[in-house]
Formats: C-alpha cells, structure tokens, sequence
C-alpha cells in the first residue's frame, strides 16, 4: 500500500523545522544587509575561513551539550548541572597535562581526555541516581551538582587557572580536519551518532514514551529507571565533551568561567529546535539549528552594532519572538490580531 | 420497592418519618438540579433535603451525578436550572467560600490538609486566634484541643499531622470542617483509605455530631456502612434521581437495584452465548493465587486460574475488583502472599516481572495507564514487545510491518493507518490498539480491566468476541466490567468481590444478574463466608 505523498511545499510548511530555520535565515539576510560579504569564505593554508564557518565553530560547545540536554528533556527531566561538568572536565584534563611528565606528548592529551569522560560518567551517575532511584525532582537534583560541581572544579584546580601547554590538546578547539575545524567535526558526528543511536535502535522510541506518558511506561515493561539513568549519563558526557573543547580553546581550565550559563544555551537551543520541555517527542536537529540561531544571534549582535549595553535585551526580545512565533497558538492569536479590524470595517 | 415519591412542597413530607432530631424542616432542600456540561446533562431535575440530625447517603454507581451533586451544593458548579434553599430561604452559592460561610462543609476523598503543620494549625488554619498582631499559638491549641474533645478524639493538637495515621488525618480533615460551626457536613468517601476499625472511630465522630444536629451527607461506595450509619438515602442514576428511601425501610438488595436500575426480567432473558470455551485439560492451574493482598487495597485473596478459562470478577466500584488486577499484575505491589505461575512461586514486584512471567495487564484507566497519545498507533502496539526485548534490539522493520498490520487487520482498527498519531483515534479503537499492545506480547494470563468502558457497541461486541476467542485457544483470562450482563456471557467461573474481599466464588452455571446483585448486596453474606 502506497500512501498519497504530500507534496514539497506543504510538508515544508507543516515541518516544525519550518520556524527555527526561518528564524536562522533571517539573522543571515540581516548579517548580509550589514556586511555583504558576511557568507564569503576563504581557503588559507587548507583551512576554510569566514563569518560562517566561525559561527559554526562557536555553536559547537552549545551543540553538544544541547544533544544531551535534549534526550534529558524528553524524559520530562532538565539538566542545570552541564555548566559545572563542562568546567570539571576541562579541570580535570588540564590539571592531568601540567601535572604529567611529557606536558606536550600526544598520550597525555588523550589519556587527559579519556580520564575527564570518565570523570563525567560518574558525575552523570550521580544525577541520574538521583533522579531516577532517590526521585528527587530533576530540577533540584541537578542543581546540587550545578552549584557544587564548580566547588568541586575548583578543588581540582586548587582555585588556580591552570594554564597547559600541549598543542595537541588545542587541536580540539583549534585542529583543522578536511579543510575544516575540527570542533565542528566532532559536534556534527556527535549529532549523527546520537540520532544514529536513537532513531536505529529503539533507545528514541523508549525515551519518548517514558516522556510521553511514565506511568503507561512502567505498566508497559519499559525499564525507566534504566533509560532515565543512561541519558542523564550521556548528558553528563556531552557536556564533558563541550568542557574539553571550551577548556582547549583558551588552553586553561578556569573553574569559574568555564561553560559559565552553557545549560541556559543549550536548554534555549533544545526548545527553540522544537523538543517541548513537557517531555516526549524531541528533534536533534532541531537542537543543531537551535544552536546555530544562538551563535548567529551573538554575531549578529556585533555585526550591526548594537550597543553592549543592550546585548543581552536584545538577545532576549528575538527568542521571546522566536518562541511566540512557534507556537500555533500565539501565531493564531497574532494573524486574529491583524484580521479582526478588517472585519469590523466590512461591518460598519 | 419501596420508593417515597418526592414532592415539590416539603411540608408535604410525612413528618412521622423524621427521626429522633424532632423536626420535619430540612435545612437544605435543592429541588429540580439541572446541570449540563457541554451540552451533556449530568444532572437532570433531581432533588435532595437534609434534615438536621440525619446521615444522608447519596447513593449511586460511578457517574450517577454524586459528585456533581455535591459540587451544585457547595457553589462550585452553577446550576442550570433548580435552586437551592437553605432553612427555606433562596441561596446561590458562588463559590466553597460562600457555602462554607453558610455553614455548609466538605470533606474530600483525598485529604487536604498540609501534612507539613501541626494538627491545631491545620485546623485553625486561615483564622487562628491573634494577638499583638501574630498569631496566638497558646489560644490557637485550646481551641483546637476542645473542639477535638467534643469530638471525642484523643489527639495532640501541637503534634505534626505527618505523625498521624491517614485515618485521624482524615478525623482531623473533619474536626476542621465542623470547627467552623457547621450544621451541613458533606463526607465524600471518607472510609475508603480506613480500616475497619478507623471507620468504627469515624463513625462514632459522625454520630456525635449527628446528636448536635448537624445534617451529615454520606457519599461511600460500601453498602455495609452505609446501612449502617444512615438514616436516609437519597439514590440517582446516569444524573436522575431514582428516589429518596428511609434506610430502616428498604434492604441493600433493593438499593442495589435502585443504582443499577435494570428490569431484571428482562436481562435474564438475555441469551447467554454458550461458553463451551471450557477450561484445558490441565489439572495444574495457570495462576495460583495464594492470599495475595496489601494493607488498605485487598484482604488476602485465594485464585486459581486454568488455562483457557475466563473469570469474570464482579463487584460494585470499590469492591476491590481493580485492586486485586493490579497487585496480579505488580502494578502495585502486594505486602502478603504469593502466586504461582505455572508452579512457580513468585510474588509480582513490577509490572515487567509480570510481563516476564506471561502476565498482561490493560488498565481501565485508558487515558492516564495506556495511551501515548503522542506516539503513532504502530508505535504504541509494538511499545510493550519493545520494551521487553530492550533497546538494544530494535523491532525489525519486517517484522514491526507484518505484526502491525496483522493486528489492525485482524482487530478492525480504524484509521487503517500505521502512523496515525494515537491521540486521533476514537476511544474504542485505542482500546483495540492497548489489547494489541498486549496480544502481540503473547500472554498466558491477560487481565482485562474494563476493557468496554465508555466504547461504542460494535467495538464492543468485538472485544468481547476476541476475549471468547482468546480463551479458546488456550490463553487465560481475567474479566473486568462494571456491566454485570457483560461478566456472566463471558466467564467460565465467577468471582465476587465486595468490601475488598472475595466473598464469593462459583462456576457460571446459568448464574444469573439477579442472583449476583444479592450476592453482591448481602442477602447470602452471611452464608457464603463460611465457604470462602
């Protein structure tokens, strides 16, 4: 059996990519007014440069842990804790590669590297224990770790900014691959993977219905604890993944900074790509292009030369638009807003 | 059947039949309620009086307007048409507050108090006594302190509620209620988280207060205690009002029939379709129940359950019918006895132990236990075979295909289509969709709770078929529906529940409703324990 195919333009219209990758456009056609050679991209050295590929670059901290962030929302869950992670893993890898014997040797940057993912498997233990075995609300139970996670960051770099050398740590941040930096790279595949994972096997599916509907879950067989746990882990492991990259970008672990609000980001990035915060179905599309509006967002900023002063206004009056422009029933409200007079004057 | 006819003008009531309180003006008299929501009537010209010093029971199955009724009492529901008078005065209740200033208290189901403040704090809540401009804790437990010794209760007022019982929880919920100068006091199922025992003290409280005068309504799906506090009941059906009865006049047989309300002769008459479905050949039962039960839910219970047999479990709301389905099933865990799946002893932790164990479970709460609405129909029939083989093996395309088509296919499911959202299906077609959730998982023992409710009469007929079929080839299953003529076309052997017990079990020889309704009431009580 064939079913009728919908055809391009109302799919299109019906996606509910539509409204993020509109919004994301615009910023471009804004940029491009301002500066128009904003899209140009050059090839120096074999390394691909540009407005574009930087924003990408910058967006890919925010992509990561937005990945995570939106398997934990579609459990019904959130994740405040990312931020304190992301600055534990950079401590951790850092604090390993000054102390190391060979500061600069390939080894100790990947042996750094694997230490601080493992670090962030028992930090994303942690919160999923709470959660999923104690119950505690996950709001609350990852604001332990957020507040005392830096606590502890600090503790491993002993309130020190650690400082490292070792090239091949910076090639995280810094590294070309194919003419292309290497963040954007690892952030991409990252994405693949995990849509890989949740769409090929049935974690996706379990995930959504645990977020759908957790008790209809339970009375079906599903082992929620178990789903409930992992993405809390894999959170855990994104936003190590996003500490390794911000903490390589400076070549320092700054327990204080680093990763500073990234949760407020990636939690923007996970609802303006379409996954609701009350849980069930989720889009990591959705929260590539979220991420991306974010980053764009910021260099559009500067590009016209809005004033610092009212930065963060303005960043917040365009997601509020963004957001309202999402949902059916503020555009509802807004086209009645606009149609209602015309009626009125047919009528007098 | 005794019926006492209401009459528009109260004065007309024969005051020969008001009890010991001596007058034969109610407080409260609504007359002719009618309630729409949406078009649909919920009640329709039904009246009720309280007089003081009476318990009143409002009587009725699940949906009969009880609620509805109290809520028009207390002005949380407007009425449509109808008023309500208090001490024979016109009154429009606009909200609790209104009601409550009037004298009028409620005291929900579910207590509603803060478990986190001391038993005089909850109380006097929102008018505690003050002094220099805080409140005066000292005068704030003396009063609490009387108004709990009038009531005869042996509570600390200073003490936390949290370090109480839920059922002197519940005594305070009333002591607040009536601290308030009460003279109507609405008790909506007050028993049903009590045991025998805490409903004696209850019922004590509620015969003091009856001896001041206060008018009590007694909403309660138990019939032993409802005949045993009332002095009046008041019975509606599907939103009308059926009559109002002296309790000393009418037995619980008749009541029983005054809330189902079907002419009995008639649905006797209904043909029974022949269950030569019969049990296996197997001596060994399937599912032994061994006095499976949890404190508060279910008296220990004895089952056992043959390969190819249907048990219909019959019993009013609140008989413990439900309840005895979910600790079978895990979905709550049961704190005595065990069960034995094919002899081997096991006590149901959770619902996937269950599963493990061959059990299914469809919950007659469709919409909060079952449905993803958000997930397609596909996804939502293959989400417990999903979930049992584990994430790590994804159904494969092939086979998901195959499965899901062979079961719309073979249940009738409309729309045809796989990746129709659930949430755009009609009820009876969802239902189709949860038994094929269960179906696909293959189950020896399929529990069925409700599985006919609120669905259309094709969809209907065709559950029923699929359950008759089902046991045919082998699978057992357990039978739950509030319709008694439902339960006795398809069970091989029935089972009875009232008051959360067994009290009755006996194969579907030609049982007929009648004979269940008085099983049910009580008539055969007595006798039938000494079998169980």
């Amino acid at each position: 059996m064939s079913e009728p195919r919908t055809p391009v333009l109302q799919r299109l219209r019906t996606s509910p990519l539509v409204w993020p990758v509109g919004a994301v456009l615009t910023l471009i056609v804004i940029n491009l007014i301002a500066h128009s050679d904003f899209l140009s991209v050059q090839l120096v050295h074999g390394h691909m440069y540009g407005n574009v590929i930087d924003i990408a670059r910058n967006s890919a901290p925010v992509l990561l842990v937005g990945l995570g962030m939106t398997l934990v929302i579609a459990t019904r869950g959130i994740d405040l804790s990312v931020g304190a992670i992301a600055a534990i893993a950079g401590a951790v890898a850092c604090v390993f590669i000054s102390d190391a014997s060979s500061e600069s040797a390939v080894g100790t940057a990947v042996e750094a590297c694997f230490l601080a993912m493992a670090v962030c498997v028992v930090l994303g233990l942690w919160n999923g224990f709470l959660v999923s075995v104690l119950g505690i609300q996950p709001i609350i139970a990852t604001l332990v770790l957020m507040t005392g996670g830096r606590g502890v960051a600090m503790l491993i770099t002993s309130a020190q900014i650690t400082t490292i050398h070792n090239s091949n740590y910076e090639f995280i941040s810094d590294g070309f691959v194919f003419t292309l930096p290497f963040a954007i790279l690892l952030a991409l595949g990252l994405w693949a993977l995990t849509g890989l994972i949740a769409r090929r096997t049935a974690l996706g599916l379990l995930i959504e219905a645990v977020g759908i509907n957790p008790e209809a879950s339970r009375l079906a067989g599903v082992r929620s604890r178990t789903i409930i746990w992992t993405v809390y882990v894999f959170s855990a492991l994104c936003a190590g993944l996003a500490g390794l990259m911000i903490s390589a970008n400076t070549s320092a672990a700054d327990a204080n900074s680093n990763g500073l609000w990234i949760e407020l980001d990636a939690i923007l990035a996970v609802v303006i790509g379409g996954t609701s915060l009350a849980g069930g179905r989720f889009s990591l599309t959705g929260t590539m292009i979220g991420a991306l509006f974010i980053q764009t967002l910021k260099t559009t900023i500067t590009a016209i030369g809005i004033s610092p002063d009212y930065n963060y206004l303005f960043k917040a009056i365009v997601v509020i638009a963004v957001c309202l422009v999402q949902s059916p029933k503020a555009r509802a409200r807004l086209v009645g807003l606009f149609r209602v007079p015309r009626k009125q004057a047919v009528t007098a | 059947m005794k019926q006492v006819e209401l009459s528009k003008d109260p004065a007309a009531g024969d005051p020969s039949q008001q009890p010991a309180a001596g007058t034969a003006t109610p407080i409260v008299e609504m007359t002719d309620i009618s309630i729409a929501f949406g078009g649909v009537p919920a009640l329709s010209k039904v009246s009720l009086r309280l007089f003081p010093g009476e318990v009143h029971a409002l009587m009725g199955e699940n949906g009969a307007g009880k609620s509805t009724m109290i809520k028009a009492l207390t002005g949380v529901y407007a009425v449509d048409s109808g008023h309500v008078a208090l001490d024979g005065e016109r009154r429009h209740f606009h909200s609790p507050a209104d009601s409550q200033a009037a004298g009028i208290s409620t005291v929900y189901q579910e207590v509603n108090l803060c478990t986190n403040l001391t038993v005089a704090e909850n109380m006097m809540l929102g008018r505690q006594p003050r002094r220099c401009g805080g409140s005066d804790r000292r005068a704030m437990n003396r009063q609490a302190q009387e108004i709990l010794e009038r009531l005869g209760l042996d509570v600390n007022p200073s003490s936390p509620l949290s370090a109480h019982p839920i059922a002197i929880q519940q005594l305070v919920a009333i002591a607040r209620a009536v601290s308030v100068d009460a003279r109507v006091l609405i008790l909506d199922e007050p028993t049903s988280s009590l045991d025998a025992d805490e409903v004696e003290k209850l019922f004590e409280v509620m015969r003091t207060l009856r001896a001041r005068g206060v008018a009590i309504v007694f909403v309660s799906h138990f019939l032993d205690q409802v005949f045993q506090i009332s002095d009046r009941m008041t019975v509606l059906r599907n939103g009308n009002l059926v009559g109002e009865v002296m309790t000393q006049e009418t037995s619980q047989l008749e009541v029983v029939k005054m809330m189902i309300g079907r002419e009995l002769e008639v649905l006797e008459k209904l043909e029974r379709e022949s269950s030569d479905t019969g049990r296996g050949s197997t001596d060994q039962p399937v599912l032994k129940v061994l006095g499976i039960g949890r404190k508060g839910s279910v008296e220990a219970v004895d089952l056992d359950l043959y390969e190819g047999e249907v048990i219909g479990l019959a019993g009013l709301l609140g008989s413990g019918r439900t309840e005895l389905a979910r600790l079978l099933f895990g979905a709550d865990a049961a704190d005595r006895g065990e069960l034995a799946v094919r002899a081997e002893p096991t006590r149901p932790r959770t619902p996937r132990h269950a599963i493990k164990r061959k059990i299914a479970f469809a919950s007659e709460n469709r919409r909060a236990e079952g449905v993803f609405e958000d997930l397609t129909v596909a996804d939502n029939m293959l989400l417990a075979l999903q979930a049992a083989r584990g994430w790590l093996r994804p159904i494969p395309t092939g086979m998901r295909n195959r499965i899901v088509r062979e079961y719309i296919e073979a249940l009738d499911i409309r729309p045809t289509e796989p990746n129709a959202l659930m949430r755009n299906l009609s009820g009876g077609n969802q239902q189709k969709v949860l038994l094929a959730r269960w179906l696909i998982t293959q189950p020896e023992i399929l529990i069925l709770d409700e599985p006919t409710r609120g669905i259309d009469v094709g969809a209907k007929a065709q559950i029923q078929q699929l359950v008759a079929d089902l046991s045919r080839r082998g699978v057992a299953v357990v039978f739950i529906s509030a319709e008694l003529e439902e339960v006795l076309r398809l069970s091989d052997r029935l089972v009875v529940m009232r008051d959360r017990r067994k009290i009755d079990e006996r194969p579907n020889d030609d049982v007929k409703v009648s004979d269940v309704l008085e099983i049910i009431a009580g008539a055969q009580a007595s006798e039938e324990r000494d079998h169980v």
